[in-house]
């Protein structure tokens, strides 16, 4: 079926895309990037954010769903078109939430929880291992973002990385990159999503 | 018509500016905060926090009255504080446009129940408004003024944190409506609930609803969609968005207007599909008064709906039987990440005291509600805003430290002191009562995200111009200390929450003095309003103690050998680990 929308991009149904990570980390400005280019591209979009107290170093997590006309604004089991972990263990406590066919990307750094440094419990095994046989692509979007002189940015490579899996054109998501963050961090951002982008294709195309 | 992404929260306040809202004011609270910063940023309407949500509808009451449309947001259990004048402002109506916005939180993601806030609506006999996207948000936020103003009533406007906190697009007209305050003019037998007057206000509340369920037959806010003749769906808010998604084939009935229910409309809806079945999450509002109208349902034909908890799609297809989606088995050996203090919160060490004091602590509502998970479990009630001090004043009548040896704190922050701890210590002032009392200081609101309140004097107004609690607020700021010493607290000091020391012997002094009430007041900002950083502290020769650990702060953890290690990438250097070391290895030398 053919879009006639000035920005319009074709997508079959509706799409759920999951960000999680750990309050912080910067899975709402993820999340409204996003949002921002699918209603730029003429579709239907919800975008559903935990506030208040899990923002304290919990888990977070932000759904997006986007399409011709989207119903409801929460994830259930096996619906994640797209996984995008800012943190391996939470991309772990995710993994129900992907669908038989669907991506995940990983930042692939591990933030250890309180309740870990004081005892209580213990990192898990094999995370990495754990996380490439259910398909996920593993990042080095921290490291990314620190090399490019900008740590903050790592959401935003994230994104660089989450854009190669919708249909949506790469100048749409640097339009939005323009429009959503402070003025004097539109360089270091667009330069993360590019990375971001690029890290992704590369590893596909591995 | 451009649309434009808003949350619920953003889209209500837009709808409450367009409708020529003047006066808006509340108290932070998730979900509802977002509404009054959205519009406070917007001209000719003036908003403000209150001490609390009481205060906070008595001021809309008061707007209203006086001829100025006012909205009052608060959440769910702000309803319970605003209750009495609430149940007193159902009987003398409101002259001026008021809708008071509830904000339900189901599942409790930031909150202490779940309960549902159109029960109140029903209780007063006020319209209620349920919405379930933000478009809606935007349209029946200017609507519940219009039927205000039209049935002289405060309109309750019921949203959940899956509507206040969703994104959606909606299309506004970005225009506000020129209203003109309206006359004031006394008005004693309506305004005055004396007896002789409220008796005869019960009548005109009992004509009300008549003309109220009448109205509620052809309200354009309740929506029938017919599909399938076989299922016929009544619901409302997030619900009716996940039944679509669950039950795509379903009729259904969405309630626009929650109270009063259309009878008629109900049960035509009911009769024109083989089976009627009420979808809600967290409650049986709709059941239990569309079965009182004679209304027959039924049973979800696999399972029933849980009673409990926030509903999700996958939760009703299971009730109707219908297949979920292939996954993954959840991941069953992984550390949980609760939420935890911030590093170099000011909270933290108050908890590592009273842990190691043993005390019995009567905790309340805040990011300090925090104090009684691990590490620490140093908190052992959280009931509602203020309770802390009271609390810890029953205690004592009951005999506690007698009883177990253990001194009872009570220990509320400053913004909950603001709401309801004032009268709850002049309770234990007034009859004499002893004990240890804690404000901890924190310079905001932070749980909320960092709001002005009573205590620092930063306004609505004053944030909206991005002022920090630091900076120069236009507020007049309480002085703690002169407050208790006004209401007749003789043993009051101010203590720098950041000083272990300090904070050990303030609390072991005010716990040894058993014949006196005495306060402590812990201040120092929350690091979500002071972003300074100190240097790194370097750990040498360090002895795998875990004492630093025992702080639980998030930038400390164990090395492979046993020997704490800080992260680099959360280490704020505030000195918290280098005054716990009881050896000297941490330093910043």
């Amino acid at each position: 079926m053919a879009d006639t929308e000035k920005n319009g991009a074709v997508v079959d149904g509706t799409k759920t895309i999951l960000l999680v990570g750990v309050g912080g980390q910067g899975t709402i400005l993820a999340g409204k990037l996003l949002a921002t280019v699918a209603a730029e591209a003429g579709l239907d979009v919800k975008v559903s954010e935990i506030h208040g107290m899990s923002q304290r170093g919990g888990s977070v997590s932000t759904v997006i769903r986007l399409g011709e006309h989207v119903s409801t604004m929460v994830c259930d089991d096996g619906c994640a078109d797209v996984v995008v972990a800012f943190e391996a263990v939470e991309a772990l406590r995710a993994q129900h939430y992907l669908a038989a066919d669907g991506r995940m990307f990983v930042n692939d750094e591990q933030i250890t929880p309180v309740s870990v440094n004081i005892g209580t419990f213990s990192m898990p095994e094999r995370v990495d291992e754990r996380l490439r046989e259910m398909g996920a692509h593993l990042l080095d979007a921290g490291v990314i973002a620190r090399g490019l002189g900008s740590p903050r940015s790592t959401n935003v490579v994230l994104v660089g990385a989450l854009s190669t899996a919708l249909p949506f054109d790469a100048e749409l998501w640097r339009e939005a990159v323009r429009s959503c963050v402070p003025a004097a961090t539109v360089d270091a951002n667009l330069a993360a999503f590019d990375a971001g982008r690029d890290a992704a294709l590369r590893g596909a195309a591995r | 018509m451009d649309k434009n992404l808003m949350s619920g929260n953003e889209a209500i306040a837009q709808g409450a500016w367009e409708a020529g809202v003047a006066v808006g004011v509340g108290y932070p609270g998730t979900p509802s905060t977002e509404t009054l910063e959205a519009l406070v940023r917007k001209d000719d309407v003036y908003c403000e926090w209150s001490p609390n949500e009481k205060v906070a509808f008595e001021v809309g009451l008061g707007a209203a009255i006086a001829g100025a449309r006012s909205l009052v947001t608060m959440k769910h259990v702000g309803v319970n504080v605003a209750a009495d004048p609430f149940m007193a402002a159902a009987s003398t109506g409101v002259n001026a446009g008021l809708v008071l916005l509830a904000a339900d939180d189901p599942s409790c993601y930031s909150s202490q129940n779940e309960q549902d806030s159109r029960f109140y609506a029903a209780f007063g006999r006020i319209p209620c408004l349920d919405v379930a996207d933000s478009q809606d948000c935007y349209e029946m936020t200017r609507a519940a003024f219009e039927l205000s103003e039209r049935f002289d009533t405060p309109v309750m406007l019921h949203e959940t944190m899956r509507i206040a906190h969703t994104r959606t697009l909606v299309a506004t007209s970005g225009a506000r409506e020129a209203v003109a305050p309206r006359d004031y003019t006394d008005d004693i037998p309506k305004y005055v609930m004396m007896p002789a007057n409220a008796v005869k206000r019960r009548l005109v509340v009992d004509e009300r609803q008549a003309e109220l369920e009448a109205y509620a037959e052809t309200c354009p806010f309740n929506k029938v969609e017919r599909r399938s003749e076989k299922i016929g769906v009544i619901c409302a808010g997030a619900v009716y968005q996940h039944v679509r998604e669950a039950l795509p084939d379903a009729s259904t009935f969405k309630l626009g207007l929650a109270w009063p229910l259309p009878a008629r409309a109900l049960a035509d809806f009911a009769a024109s599909v083989d089976a009627c079945y009420v979808v809600e999450e967290a409650s049986d509002y709709f059941s239990s008064r569309v079965r009182a109208l004679g209304i027959e349902l039924a049973e979800p034909p696999a399972a029933p709906l849980p009673v409990a908890g926030e509903l999700k799609p996958e939760l009703i297809r299971a009730a109707f039987g219908i297949a979920q989606p292939a996954h993954l088995a959840p991941a069953t050996d992984l550390p949980p990440r609760p939420p935890a203090f911030c590093p170099g919160c000011p909270h933290r060490l108050v908890f590592c005291e009273l842990r190691r004091l043993k005390a019995i602590v009567t905790g309340d509502i805040g990011c300090y509600t925090l104090g009684a998970v691990a590490p620490y479990g140093a908190c052992h009630t959280v009931i509602d805003m203020g309770a802390s001090l009271s609390m810890a004043h029953g205690m004592e009548l009951a005999g506690a430290t007698e009883r177990t040896g253990r001194p009872v704190v009570g220990v509320i922050g400053d913004s909950t002191f603001a709401h309801s701890g004032i009268t709850s210590m002049l309770g234990t002032i007034y009859n004499g009562g002893t004990g240890t009392l804690c404000i901890l200081d924190n310079r905001t609101t932070a749980m909320t995200g960092t709001q002005g309140n009573p205590v620092n004097g930063v306004t609505l107004t004053d944030s909206s111009h991005k002022i920090g609690p630091l900076d120069n607020p236009t507020g007049k700021a309480l002085d703690l200390l002169a407050l208790c010493r006004a209401m007749g607290v003789e043993d009051v000091v101010e203590v720098d929450a950041q000083d272990l020391q300090a904070v050990r012997s303030a609390l072991k002094a005010a716990t040894s003095a058993t014949d006196r009430l005495s306060v402590i007041v812990f201040k120092a900002p929350c690091r979500l309003i002071d972003r300074s950083r100190g240097k790194q502290p370097t750990i040498r020769d360090c002895r795998a103690c875990g004492q630093c650990i025992k702080i639980g702060c998030p930038a400390l953890g164990r090395a492979k050998d046993g020997t704490a290690a800080i992260d680099p990438t959360q280490c704020i250097g505030c000195d918290q680990c280098v005054q716990s070391c009881p050896f000297g290895c941490i330093t910043k030398e």
